[in-house]
């Protein structure tokens, strides 16, 4: 099985959060999907456990959203391969809070 | 000399105010988790330098921080409240079954005597308790479990429990509160469960004396009178001399029996503080006058405190858990606005300062008096 590096973009609240700066990498197996880059991520920066995913149901919150390659992908199955320039790490998977003010 | 630390949060950030007993000069400290709703935090009665807080957005859910430095530095701990088991369904605003849903963590309320045991209460209604320092939570699933449970429904601010009183006299018991749902008490440490709303009457309700559904908006006692509860109720103050067994109203001559915060002096258990508010849709005092209510006789005789404090055009709110007491010798009082300030008495509510005046908009304050 080969692996995949993964660059994510996280929003500015959840990268305090996750104490980074920037975009963070994740190494993980494909096929690379949503539900992966976020398992993988919630490991290695256990602190975003249920600041993107439900807890307990684990769908997305309501005002997080998902882009790739400029196009939401938040309404597509999270087991749902992403595109190839994601799994390839040429461009990077974005994690958005909704544009909803406050 | 002692001194107090004082914690405030607010709809975006927490802030800690420092002073020296005098309560004269404050160092002013924050926004710590700028832009996040703080809606509590509060240190451990067992090691002043434990504290946590409860941290939540919209869009990102909750989370809970701890410090184990004063505040100096944090760490965000477990976030996970999984109700036990199928959680069910309470009632909605128009008595509709609703699931039960979790929301976000209302109040924080560490062990007496244990820094890593910490209850928290949380929307929608439930109890949870960490034994491992925030790290995990389980639910005290005998309250929600009450067969009341299903009856229960939100207040304004949602399905909260926003209370919750511990007895160093009567370790196995607690009192928590519920929007609206009223107070509940057990006396085995959480195993069983009982509401403890005889003598309220709420209008809004088909029966106005029900076993629940009252919206108690904060209980508070001193910790030499344990039996002795003092409730703010949506309408009415209201006052207990048996743990919640039965109650009597003691508004007495208060302006307007409606508001949010209720406190009892720290060296006097007769001394009670409330701040009145006009009503359940004018959430702003009484003719613009910001003026806190202090009764020495336990209710009932209620005296308006006012020095410093504005007295025209004056349209905060203080929410439920938005007034505290230190434990210096002449105890000091305070409260938190909707407005942004932050208010200190420091001769038992004689005379008032604003600490700072422009904060966002205050949800609770908590102080610790440090050796």
């Amino acid at each position: 099985m080969s692996s995949s590096t993964v660059r994510v973009v996280l929003p500015a609240h959840l990268k305090t959060v996750a104490g980074v700066a920037g975009e963070v990498v994740v190494h993980l197996e494909v096929p690379v999907t949503a539900a992966t880059v976020l398992d993988v991520l919630e490991a290695t920066y256990p602190a975003l456990r249920g600041t993107i995913r439900d807890p307990a149901t684990q769908r997305r919150r309501p005002f997080v959203r998902f882009f790739a390659l400029s196009e939401d992908v938040s309404h597509q199955p999270l087991d749902e391969p992403l595109p190839a320039d994601i799994a390839l790490g040429t461009q990077p998977f974005y994690i958005v809070g909704a544009m909803a003010g406050g | 000399m002692s001194s107090v630390r004082v914690l405030v949060g607010t709809r975006k950030g927490a802030f800690i105010l420092r002073s020296d007993g005098t309560r004269k000069s404050w160092d002013v400290e924050g926004p710590l988790f700028g832009g996040w709703e703080i809606y509590h935090l509060k240190g451990s009665p067992a090691d002043p330098q434990r504290l946590y807080a409860s941290q939540s957005t919209s869009w990102f859910g909750q989370l809970i921080q701890r410090s184990d430095d004063g505040g100096a530095t944090w760490n965000p701990v477990g976030n996970d409240f999984a109700y036990d088991g199928v959680p069910g369904t309470h009632q909605w605003y128009d008595g509709t079954p609703h699931p039960w849903e979790f929301a976000r963590v209302w109040h924080l309320e560490p062990s007496l005597d244990d820094p890593d045991t910490v209850y928290a209460g949380v929307e929608d209604a439930a109890l949870f308790r960490s034994s491992d320092a925030g790290q995990s939570w389980c639910e005290v699933s005998g309250l929600r479990r009450h067969t009341t449970g299903p009856n229960w429904q939100p207040g304004a601010g949602g399905m909260c429990l926003h209370a919750i009183m511990l007895s160093r006299a009567h370790p196995q018991r607690m009192v928590v509160a519920i929007s609206a749902a009223g107070a509940f008490r057990t006396d085995d440490a959480g195993v069983t469960w009982r509401p403890i709303n005889r003598g309220l009457r709420s209008e809004g309700l088909p029966d106005v004396d029900a076993e629940v559904g009252h919206c108690v908006h904060k209980i508070a006692a001193h910790p030499s009178a344990p039996d002795v509860l003092f409730m703010q109720k949506h309408w009415d103050v209201m006052r207990s001399d048996n743990a919640g067994d039965s109650w009597r109203e003691v508004s007495g001559n208060l302006p307007s029996d409606f508001g949010f915060v209720i406190d009892v002096h720290a060296h006097e258990p007769d001394t009670v503080y409330v701040l009145p508010i006009t009503s359940d849709s004018q959430h702003f005092p009484p003719e613009g006058k910001l003026r806190v209510y202090r009764s020495r006789t336990g209710g009932d005789e209620w005296e308006p405190l006012t020095r410093g404090l504005p007295q025209s055009n004056c349209y905060v709110d203080v929410l439920r858990d938005a007034m505290a007491v230190d434990s210096l010798d002449a105890c000091g009082v305070y409260f938190g606005t909707t407005g942004g300030q932050v208010y200190v008495s420091a001769d038992e509510g004689e005379s008032w300062d604003a600490i700072v005046r422009d904060l966002p908009a205050v949800m609770s304050v908590e102080v610790q008096t440090l050796a």
